[in-house]
């Protein structure tokens, strides 16, 4: 058996070294070819050396994965808990999206790049790692000199890097793997891991539930502002292994955070699932700002390949005047689906969700929020930007309820959508439940479309297509970009433009 | 000599099929300012949007040329940064884009053009500043929106500082004057008139006299039925604020 697994392990080296080779040779010698593919720069695959379970799902799997990680005994039961639910449950169908069906017993539901020994500094990484991480610009000495942001770098489902370590814990902040809290904070992961996403909750996180490999978590004592802008890259890696982050933060009374979150993946031909579960806990008082950057691999212009972005996160203010706020910038993965939500149990809580979708190519976003007011005089606001483009298809659901006894709370939601071309769609599905007389809530929504009228305005002031649209479109999606932190508002400022390159003309 | 700075011969140009010019001839020499009028439908408006690069017209003979280059063979962006300009008749808006960061990356595609440097945000600012005063434009329109929400007046004096700011060589205003009140009218006018300038030229597109009260043209062209029916000095304009274009048009059946 073990002969076999390293035969395999073998196997799967030369077949990623030989790819890796040839798109390298690929980028030498066809540079028409990449520009044809323009838009999506960071497609490369790293050879690590992986270490993986078979494909396919079952206890044994489960007790694998659990295994490999020294887990304890509670959190093995809770995840075969949670996939002996997941077998009695069907893969949901309303959302506005179209996708083959998955076959999850063809998917590798483990694979870690193998560590040569533990890891003491940054200067230990598998410098294949740290290449990799170059080619996305993201070094990880830059960031620890000029960002200021400690990164718990997540590859191929192991986190390999976490920096910045001790400034976090001389404030008392805990910012790790989500595999290292479960060994040295078993009690807190144990109190709030399924708190906010039970194990039930919906198929894909349930799923997740059973085989999440890693993820981060923060916790943010009683009173502490978190001194740096908490951030995690995440890198889809080994072919054919979905990816199940775990991602858990935890602010206690008055502590205050920041997360960032950004994704780039290798160019891939085969579809690849990537069903996260990010779970928020704020006490009283308590600020989480969560932002993401999702550039995650769209497919090609004929919509083949691309990453199915099936997402839960949800965040709960479990304490009075506490407050959660979401940002995204989604403009990757072939089919986006993902609310990220706020339950205002706290009496004056307050949720926010900012939240940028691009549909270009073929890709189709089926994304918004769930705002549940259950404390009194609990507010949210909601501000979504849905841009289309090329034949993507963009859809914003959103669910606003409150609660009989959510006395005086307030939702304000924006929705505006942006098209371009003639083959592109947007879809707004709102939902809104209001249980009680002294609660308020609006609900705005505009469609627009980038006319010849615009882009001939610009190009008569001597702006060239491509800088018009870039314009209009960053333009259209200030109100959002202003919530991001500033070296995240400068990123999705240069995406959203590279995303929608050679969209017009 | 010097090549007129618009020189446009025969110009026949359709939209939809069906022919709207139908054999332009006009030059326009730097300094000059020419008005060109006609009643509703004549092509008025075509012409300055040919001449400036918009989609959808096609050009069927004639040509146009651009201190001597043919303008027609440029995209839109290209006739822009060559030095053609146009105020248009609607302004567009553009949400979330103030005027400043429009008008500088306008201003700054024009120089990189010309083998210029990128002007920093703060000589950019000084520049803007110094033209708003020009033509009498409130600062604070700066940091609004383009066009967002601006009255119609506001829009149209944006388009004279667009113009200052860019400092175009040859100038197309598509009737500039129209839905302004008089007082309105004047500011835009003074800007005009600020503008003038020995090596520039504009052409100004209108439906009415009185835009012409204030800025004067040396030469006054009648456009009906997609062709210059007459031309003449100011006193053209004035006698077409009296008798009304019916005279002409009867002429032309």
């Amino acid at each position: 058996m073990l002969t076999k697994t390293v035969n395999y392990a073998i196997l799967v080296l030369e077949q990623k070294y030989t790819e890796f080779k040839s798109i390298f040779n690929d980028m030498a010698n066809e540079p028409l070819e990449r520009l044809t593919q323009e838009g999506y720069k960071y497609g490369f695959v790293s050879a690590i050396d992986a270490d993986q379970a078979p494909p396919g799902l079952s206890e044994d799997v489960i007790r694998l994965i659990s295994a490999k990680k020294g887990e304890p005994d509670w959190l093995l039961e809770w995840r075969l808990k949670a996939y002996r639910h997941w077998l009695t449950m069907k893969e949901p169908t309303w959302a506005n999206v179209r996708y083959p069906k998955i076959d999850y017993q063809g998917i590798i539901y483990y694979s870690a790049p193998k560590p040569k020994k533990q890891l003491g500094s940054i200067e230990e990484v598998d410098p294949e790692v740290r290449r990799t991480f170059e080619k996305l610009g993201i070094p990880l000495e830059e960031q620890k000199l000029l960002a200021g942001v400690a990164v718990d770098a997540v590859l191929d489902s192991v986190s390999v890097a976490t920096t910045f370590k001790k400034v976090l814990s001389e404030a008392g902040v805990i910012f790790c793997p989500f595999s290292e809290a479960v060994r040295e904070h078993p009690d807190l992961v144990r109190k709030y891991l399924g708190s906010v996403v039970p194990y039930t909750d919906n198929f894909f996180a349930t799923l997740n539930s059973a085989v999440f490999s890693d993820g981060s978590f923060a916790y943010i004592p009683k009173g502490v502002r978190c001194p740096m802008e908490l951030s995690t890259y995440f890198r889809i890696n080994a072919a054919s292994t979905g990816q199940f982050e775990r991602t858990l933060i935890v602010a206690e009374d008055d502590a205050s955070v920041s997360y960032l979150e950004g994704c780039t993946a290798p160019m891939r031909d085969e579809n690849q699932l990537h069903a996260a579960v990010v779970e928020l806990v704020a006490l009283d008082r308590a600020q989480i700002k969560y932002s993401t950057i999702q550039n995650w691999y769209p497919g090609d212009k004929d919509g083949k390949g691309g990453i199915y972005n099936f997402v839960t996160k949800r965040g709960i203010c479990r304490g009075r005047s506490s407050k959660i706020s979401w940002t995204q910038v989604e403009t990757g993965s072939a089919i986006t689906w993902k609310y990220p939500g706020c339950i205002l149990k706290g009496d004056d809580s307050v949720g926010e969700f900012y939240s940028v979708a691009l549909a270009n190519h073929h890709q189709q976003a089926d994304t918004g929020t769930k705002m549940i007011h259950l404390g009194r005089n609990t507010r949210s606001t909601i501000v979504s930007k849905g841009i289309s483009a090329g034949h993507g298809q963009n859809s914003y659901r959103g669910l606003v309820k409150i609660a009989k006894d959510a006395v005086g709370s307030r939702n304000y939601s924006q929705c505006d959508s942006l098209l371009m071309g003639e083959l592109c769609g947007a879809h707004t599905f709102p939902y809104l439940e209001v249980n009680n007389t002294s609660s308020r809530v609006e609900h705005e929504a505009t469609t627009s479309r980038i006319g010849e009228d615009q882009l001939f305005y610009c190009r008569s002031r001597g702006l060239s297509s491509e800088d018009a649209v870039g314009m209009i479109v960053n333009g259209f999606c200030k109100e959002v970009f202003k919530e991001l932190p500033i070296e995240f508002a400068v990123e999705a400022h240069k995406l959203l433009s590279i995303s929608l390159e050679g969209s017009v003309g | 000599m010097k090549p007129p700075l618009l020189e446009v011969k025969g110009l026949k140009v359709s939209v939809a099929g069906k022919q709207i010019l139908r054999g332009i001839d006009l030059s326009v020499a730097a300094g000059t300012v020419h008005a060109i009028m006609g009643p509703n439908g004549s092509g008025k408006s075509t012409l300055s949007h040919v001449l400036t690069g918009r989609e959808g017209y096609r050009v069927e003979a004639g040509t146009a040329r651009f201190c001597g280059k043919d303008l027609l063979s440029l995209p839109a962006e290209e006739r822009a940064r060559e030095g053609v300009f146009l105020a248009f008749q609607y302004p567009v808006e553009i949400a979330g884009v103030t005027n400043k960061y429009f008008l500088k990356a306008a201003y700054n595609a024009l120089r990189k053009h010309h083998g210029q440097p990128e002007l920093s945000a703060g000589d950019f600012l000084k520049h803007v500043k110094k033209k708003a005063q020009l033509v009498e434009m409130d600062p604070a329109l700066l940091n609004r929106d383009v066009n967002f929400g601006f009255s119609g007046g506001e829009k149209k004096r944006n388009e004279i500082l667009q113009l200052a700011v860019l400092e175009p060589r040859l100038c197309l205003l598509d009737e500039t004057d129209s839905g302004l009140d008089i007082d309105a009218l004047k500011i835009v006018a003074r800007g005009i008139n600020a503008l003038r300038d020995p090596e520039r030229a504009f052409v100004v597109v209108t439906h009415y006299q009185r835009l012409l009260d204030y800025v004067e043209p040396d030469f006054v062209h009648v456009l009906a039925g997609g062709r210059i029916v007459k031309s003449g000095g100011k006193e053209l304009a004035l006698q077409l604020e009296k008798e009304g274009y019916g005279w002409l048009e009867a002429a032309q059946a």
